[in-house]
């Protein structure tokens, strides 16, 4: 192991409600950091550690359009511009006839950009972080609050990083702890990051 | 157990899981075929399987090796079991989308335990129907060459008007947007498997498909909401799919082909045939690895309701086009559907009819939808009688059209059966390895929908 270094504190819950209560708690104390860890998307979780609404549906919109502007445009610039040809007495820009593919490539591109904004926005595929503990694929729900990194000795001086950083409730260990075994988790410990490989 | 009167039944919510599982028993249940030696059945079945594929694989290597010549095709029925196949497996694959994409906006909670061997089957069945038109180019080997679009040499594109072209991006979308969704789909569960995986080469190989997911709750929300956009743009994908597989014929002159009612017509028998298909696999799939607590009685009947609902679309479609060739006032249209059900093919006609409205009618009965023995013979009467549509379709418009002269019948040859018969055969190999390497039922999402501990 590179450090001893704590990463964070982890505590365990066996059901969804008082993991929720808990991370609502956990949220109103401000931490820099800390998420929570589900077997399945918990309702309600989302709201209760405070994540903003996912921004990939423009990503969705946006590549719709491309695809759409994209396949109609390549159509109409092979069939009326390129090498226009007559087929079946229709005018060159026979637009109706395009419709299909457009639709397709609209489809197409929104969907496979929208996985691909997914993969971006959750940091996958994902080699340096392994799973906090290999019971939370199965059945327990795991919340942790992280030991943020220490700030730049160069940023000390830095009248904003400073600012940024007194929002914060300061990290420390011991008290994570006690405050997550109060807030109902089972098993309270410090875990270390380390890569899946 | 409480057994409930019927008027309590209908207010409790579907037990959608049964026997008292926990979430480890849901991990437990679904893993352990990935993580043992394949049972005898399977062995059974894989082996069944792989010798069909071996049939295929002969009729295809003669039809590479010969060429067109081995097929029964001739002019006019240019067509023949090459387009037959393809229609029917596309067909298939529509039931898998139905159940992973509509069935999730429509807030279906049932469709849990099925969604993921339903979409397999929507992937197999797709890569089945992609090999039929692209052997019909008669030259396997410049089918890229002929279907896309690309700058070369000639300065030639494609031909954007012809509804052939529509189906080469709508299938190729089809299955590469089915692919995807599959995929982001099975990520949360190939972590569940790479969790309780003993031996250092399989946890590697499964954290690297899972692409190290740890469930973190930052990643949900984005994938949630990825995963709804997925179910929304293969929502419209899906239906639009097999409207663009009709338009092959509905765009054309031929009588019997050209006709508006073939958009919708086609959807419904696509959804029919594919339920059908589904049940077959389900059936045999909860009794091979034990899953009839997550496939349960109550899953198998809600399908084989649907089954019966399209197949009374899938009627209606049949009297309907009836009535439009003699409203129409067509003499050719006429003469086409009374000879699909009284000329050469009226056996064709029949059995079509037969499997496809007749016999799920007895789905109108309790007793039949929850029969294991009843609905899978019927779900293979249907899937009979729905190649039989697609065969109806294809043979009987082409083989006698305006002129008598050039009337002529079509006899599929041994090559022909050898490779319908064998595309199940590849259809069936591909679907037991999806049994023995991923986790069949989706467990974060049946998680999702079992009773929770605590209030809520």
């Amino acid at each position: 192991m590179a450090s001893h270094r704590t990463s964070g504190v982890v505590g365990f819950f066996d059901d969804e409600r008082t993991l929720i209560d808990a991370t609502r708690q956990v949220r109103d104390q401000n931490y820099e950091s800390f998420d929570t860890f589900t077997p399945y998307p918990v309702h309600g979780l989302e709201q209760a550690q405070g994540l903003k609404r996912s921004w990939l549906p423009w990503v969705t919109f946006v590549a719709g359009l491309t695809g759409g502007t994209c396949g109609f445009g390549l159509q109409l610039w092979t069939s009326a511009v390129d090498w226009p040809i007559v087929v079946g007495g229709k005018p060159f820009n026979s637009w109706p006839a395009f419709i299909p593919i457009t639709f397709e490539l609209t489809v197409l591109f929104a969907a496979l950009a929208t996985v691909g904004a997914m993969f971006v926005a959750n940091r996958l595929p994902n080699t340096k972080h392994r799973i906090v503990d290999t019971s939370i694929t199965r059945d327990r729900f795991a919340l942790v609050i992280d030991n943020p990194k220490d700030p730049d000795p160069d940023d000390r001086d830095d009248p904003k990083a400073r600012a940024r950083l007194a929002k914060f409730k300061p990290f420390s260990e011991g008290e994570a702890k006690l405050f997550l075994q109060k807030a109902g988790a089972k098993d309270v410990r410090s875990y270390h990051d380390e890569g899946w490989f | 157990m409480v057994t409930h009167s019927p008027s309590t039944e209908a207010i409790l919510p579907d037990v959608l899981v049964r026997g008292g599982k926990t979430f480890a028993d849901v991990n437990d249940d679904v893993s352990r075929p990935l993580e043992s030696f394949p049972t005898g059945k399977w062995w059974f079945l894989f082996s069944i399987c792989l010798g069909v594929l071996g049939i295929w694989a002969f009729s295809v290597g003669s039809f590479i090796y010969y060429g067109q010549g081995v097929l029964g095709i001739n002019q006019p029925s240019g067509w023949g079991t090459d387009i037959t196949n393809f229609v029917f497996w596309v067909g298939i694959g529509h039931a898998g989308t139905l159940i992973s994409a509509i069935l999730f906006l429509f807030r279906q909670k049932w469709r849990t335990a099925i969604n993921r061997s339903a979409e397999a089957m929507t992937i197999f069945a797709v890569i089945t129907a992609l090999s039929f038109p692209i052997l019909h180019t008669g030259r396997v080997w410049y089918a890229a060459f002929w279907l896309l679009p690309y700058p070369n040499q000639r300065n030639l594109w494609v031909n954007f008007r012809s509804p052939l072209l529509w189906d080469v991006f709508a299938v190729g979308t089809y299955f590469t947007v089915s692919a995807v969704f599959w995929y982001v789909g099975l990520i949360p569960d190939l972590a569940s498997v790479r969790d309780r995986a003993k031996n250092k080469i399989r946890k590697a190989i499964y954290t690297f498909l899972s692409l190290g997911w740890r469930g973190s709750n930052k990643n949900w929300s984005h994938y949630e909401v990825a995963y709804m956009i997925l179910a929304g743009l293969s929502t419209p994908l899906v239906l639009s799919v097999h409207t663009i597989v009709s338009f092959d014929f509905a765009v054309s002159q031929i009588p019997g082909w050209h006709t508006t009612i073939f958009p919708p017509y086609f959807v419904a028998g696509a959804i029919f045939s594919g339920f059908a298909m589904v049940v077959t696999l389900l059936v045999i799939m909860r009794e091979m690895f034990n899953l009839k607590a997550y496939i349960t009685l109550d899953h198998l009947e809600k399908m084989n309701k649907i089954i019966m609902a399209t197949s009374l679309m899938v009627g209606y479609a049949y009297s309907c086009e009836f009535f439009i060739a003699w409203y129409s006032g067509s003499g050719f249209e006429r003469y086409v559907f009374i000879n699909r059900a009284f000329g050469p093919y009226w056996w064709a006609y029949w059995i079509m009819t037969g499997c496809n409205v007749f016999i799920p009618q007895l789905f109108w009965s309790r007793w039949a939808r929850r029969s294991i023995p009843v609905m899978f013979v019927i779900s293979l009467f249907v899937n009979i009688g729905m190649w039989f549509e697609r065969y109806v379709i294809v043979v009987t418009s082409l083989h006698r059209d305006f002129l008598p002269s050039s009337w002529a019948m079509y006899v599929p040859t041994f090559y022909d059966w050898g490779w319908t018969l064998g595309s199940f055969g590849l259809f069936g190999s591909l679907f037991l390895l999806f049994c023995r390497f991923l986790p069949t039922i989706a467990m974060s999402e049946v998680k999702g929908v079992m009773p929770k501990e605590g209030k809520h």
